[in-house]
């Protein structure tokens, strides 16, 4: 059968280009890998190599020839054996175009947002209560040793489970959280790593690949920049890459935002940038409670999870329920506080400054209800629309900046859900748009602080 | 360019000569590792299914049926053909996004790489992956990475994991000469050298990185001596003969497999191609194309041992190629036919 050499071409967007010059003749005999002729565009010349065997036939189109379409037929070649005459002969005038034809029909994306959605009528608010049964002793404990209980708990049940970082095994932990785990489990499940955290990060996610379940204790979420490229491009993206056979069942862990007058490369809240990446889940808890069930969750979720703690609530205790199995699902918010006149919404450290400010206005007759996300994505959206429906009015709280920031986007999600159920506009209380500043007093205005969640509460309730 | 293995000294010349059994048989006095005649001929094979293979998706990607960035192998076939002949089942393999030869060398199917590349539901990524991001946990092989330089640190991960298991596999991590100045290059062989990964690094030397000839981009342009401050060995090797390759994988796995840590291995080989498709390849000379082809051909070399050496018939190599050929063709026919991904496929695969 006789061979189409069709006009390449050199990328996807290009419609046309010039025939050069032909580098073989009518009646040349032709070998895979030979160079046919060179196309040029304005950007950038192609050579044209056989990927068949034979011998040139005819050539349609001459050298020099400007405005070639993509896929015009150029010259045929004739296979072995067959006659090189008649193979140039049939046809020879239609450009064929095979490409459009041979692929599928195309079929209209699935549409993703019509209109503005009419408000639903419900959203079911999520039950935090139930998950510690009546009668459960309750132990006061810290954040810190509530994440390390996680970590020892799941590496006693699971040989894949290690943890590596830096001054994790020997030091103990540059915060002690991971205190005592070197001891129990040795220096081949507790990794000390150099201060590498780029490398490190690939090779735990390379582990992973394989199947271990690595936790990536990072001394803080700032130098996790170092290896945010691992984070997302490996970790995240590649199981949607690989049609789901590879996932990548990793923790990345340790403190995250700002601590105390730590300057502004050390106190960087990345809630909000890993929220953005779809194929990750991003867990912020509060309580120590939470930490620990969120964080056995995490270990044992198949998927890679951001899990970001905070230095000044490392020491803080909580009461935590003293369980052989105590797992916090991911993607469920908590009620803190329940309450009838507005919906404070926050996560981490931010929920101190709604709990305090919820105390106050107590005290002037404003019942706040208080939502702690725990979980950033995926987020339990539903638990406040369902909040926002009783209450009709929003204040979200986070340390992080303004711009696109966590808060940006419970606003948005309760506008899109719960707008006719809003009495005023749903108010933002972040972290200011500016670097961390040292000095003390300065750093004290770039966070936020109570009177401000109070004010906000206040402009919403028309106080 | 043509360097031979330098560590000739723990090959064992295999003699070719009728010899065999005489104490007084002739000196060999080559040093070049030899192939056994069923070791050539698979090396031909293997090599001609990936040259074939690139051909075509060169072929496509001029059609429009193969969209995106497509990165062609040609040229440097003998590398991951050669390497994957001195490994053992469960060695996993890791690359870059130059990685059509090293997935059919691991023996994943022409039809699921090629329908890939057309973004259809019959590729291994059911085309939600594209050229430069393929994956089989049944054939170890762990991508296809995108970012130049990541693949370094993963394929450490692998090495780790290994190390971990006490599992006797070997991670081969393939990368080149450009991705050989990342800076996460250099932490993983730290790390790898520190706790004695079994890991073989294969930098692939094509000269050029993109546009930029290893002498424009690198103040150390041997590599094999990128390990030396952390004292892992590294060695040349003639990456256009299969048999040095071949010898030099031996050596390398040898060393990572018996605990005594990572081993470099600098091949030297030649892209034909531009770096991908729209490439105008103005930073070489089309002599220099040319003289590689015609003197340094990694397949030519092994098809006159065939010939010459091995006395196979004309007839015989003429079918193993037609047999190459028809693979490639139905393959591409499947690419080509093979329905795109139903559209649910958008948000399948984001998390487990």
């Amino acid at each position: 059968m006789p061979i189409d050499i069709l006009m390449p071409a050199l990328s996807p967007t290009m419609e046309q280009g010039k025939l050069a010059k032909w580098l073989k003749k009518v009646g040349d005999k032709i070998k895979p890998g030979d160079i046919l002729a060179e196309i040029e565009t304005d950007k950038a010349t192609m050579e044209v190599e056989a990927v068949d065997e034979g011998v040139l036939a005819s050539i349609l189109i001459e050298g020099g020839t400007d405005n070639v379409a993509v896929n015009t037929r150029i010259a045929v070649i004739a296979g072995e054996g067959e006659d090189a005459n008649a193979a140039a002969a049939p046809a020879a005038a239609s450009a064929a175009a095979p490409v459009a034809t041979a692929a599928p029909a195309a079929v209209a994306a699935p549409a993703i947002v019509t209109a503005p959605a009419a408000p639903p009528a419900t959203a079911n608010a999520y039950d935090a209560s139930s998950e510690v049964p009546a009668g459960t002793e309750m132990v006061a404990t810290t954040v810190r040793e509530a994440l390390r209980d996680a970590m020892a708990e799941e590496m006693r049940a699971d040989g894949n489970v290690f943890v590596m970082g830096e001054e994790v095994a020997e030091y103990q932990g540059a915060y002690k959280v991971t205190q005592g785990l070197l001891q129990e489990f040795g220096p081949k499940r507790v990794v000390d790593t150099p201060i590498t955290e780029h490398g490190f990060a690939g090779i735990a996610v390379g582990a992973a690949y394989e199947g271990l379940r690595p936790i990536v204790e990072f001394m803080t979420f700032n130098f996790a920049m170092q290896a945010i490229d691992h984070i997302i491009n490996s970790a995240a993206k590649t199981l949607y890459m690989s049609g789901g056979q590879l996932g990548c069942p990793i923790v990345f862990r340790g403190p995250n935002g700002a601590a105390a007058r730590v300057g502004a490369q050390h106190s960087h809240d990345y809630a909000a940038w890993y929220s953005n990446v779809p194929g990750l889940k991003v867990v912020m808890p509060f309580t120590a409670a939470d930490a620990k069930g969120l964080l056995k969750s995490a270990i044992r979720d198949p998927n890679p999870v951001v899990f970001l703690e905070n230095e000044i609530l490392y020491g803080q205790s909580f009461p935590v329920p003293q369980m052989d199995n105590w797992l916090v699902p991911i993607g469920k918010a908590r009620i803190h506080r329940p309450g009838k006149d507005v919906t404070l919404v926050s996560f981490g450290i931010g929920m101190t400054y709604c709990i305090k400010a919820a105390a106050e206005l107590e005290k002037d007759g404003i019942d706040c209800e208080i939502i702690d996300l725990r979980t950033i994505r995926p987020m339990d959206i539903d638990t406040v629309v369902a909040s926002v429906m009783k209450t009709g009015r929003c204040v979200a709280v986070e340390e992080g900046f303004p711009q696109s920031g966590v808060t940006a986007e419970i606003a948005t999600r309760v506008m899109e859900r719960a707008f006719d159920y809003l009495d005023a506009p749903v108010i933002r209380i972040t972290g200011k748009d500016v670097p961390m500043p040292y000095a003390a007093n300065l750093e004290k205005l770039a966070l936020p602080n109570v009177g401000e969640v109070i004010a906000a509460v206040k402009a919403v309730t028309y106080r | 360019m043509a360097v031979a293995a330098r560590k000739a000294k723990s090959v064992a010349p295999k003699s070719g000569t009728k010899a065999s059994g005489s104490r007084s048989a002739v000196k060999i006095i080559s040093n070049i590792p030899q192939l056994t005649r069923d070791e050539d001929m698979h090396a031909y094979k293997e090599m001609l299914l990936i040259r074939r293979f690139e051909e075509k998706s060169g072929q496509m990607y001029g059609m429009g049926l193969i969209g995106g960035f497509c990165h062609l192998y040609i040229g440097q076939e003998a590398v991951v053909v050669g390497m994957q002949m001195a490994s053992k089942p469960g060695d996993q393999v890791i690359t870059g996004y130059r990685d059509h030869g090293h997935m059919l060398a691991c023996g994943m199917e022409s039809r699921g790489v090629l329908a890939e590349l057309t973004g259809r539901r019959g590729g291994y990524s059911r085309g939600k992956g594209g050229s430069m991001h393929m994956f089989s946990r049944e054939k170890k092989f762990f991508g296809g990475h995108g970012i130049v330089g990541a693949q370094v640190s993963l394929g450490t991960g692998l090495g780790f994991a290994n190390w971990y298991r006490n599992d006797p596999s070997v991670s081969l991590v393939y990368f080149g000469d450009g991705a050989a100045n990342q800076g996460q290059v250099y932490e993983s062989f730290n790390m790898a050298a520190l706790w004695k990964l079994p890991v073989v690094y294969i930098i692939e030397n094509n000269r050029y990185a993109m546009g930029t000839s290893v002498n424009r981009a690198s103040a150390q342009t041997d590599f094999s001596r990128r390990g030396l401050s952390f004292n892992i060995p590294g060695e040349q090797v003639d990456g256009m003969d299969i048999r040095a390759v071949k010898a030099a994988g031996e050596r390398a796995m040898e060393h990572a497999r018996s605990g005594k840590g990572p081993y470099i291995l600098e091949m030297q080989t030649y892209r034909y191609r531009g770096h991908s498709m729209s490439d105008p390849a103005k930073y070489r000379t089309k002599d220099e194309v040319q003289k590689m082809r015609e003197e340094h051909d990694p397949i030519e070399q092994v098809r006159a041992r065939l010939i010459n050496q091995w006395k196979v018939a004309e007839d015989e190599l003429k079918a193993i190629d037609a047999k190459a050929r028809d693979v490639v063709n139905d393959a591409a026919e499947f690419a080509t036919h093979d329905p795109e991904p139903d559209v649910a496929e958008l948000y399948t695969d984001i998390l487990l």
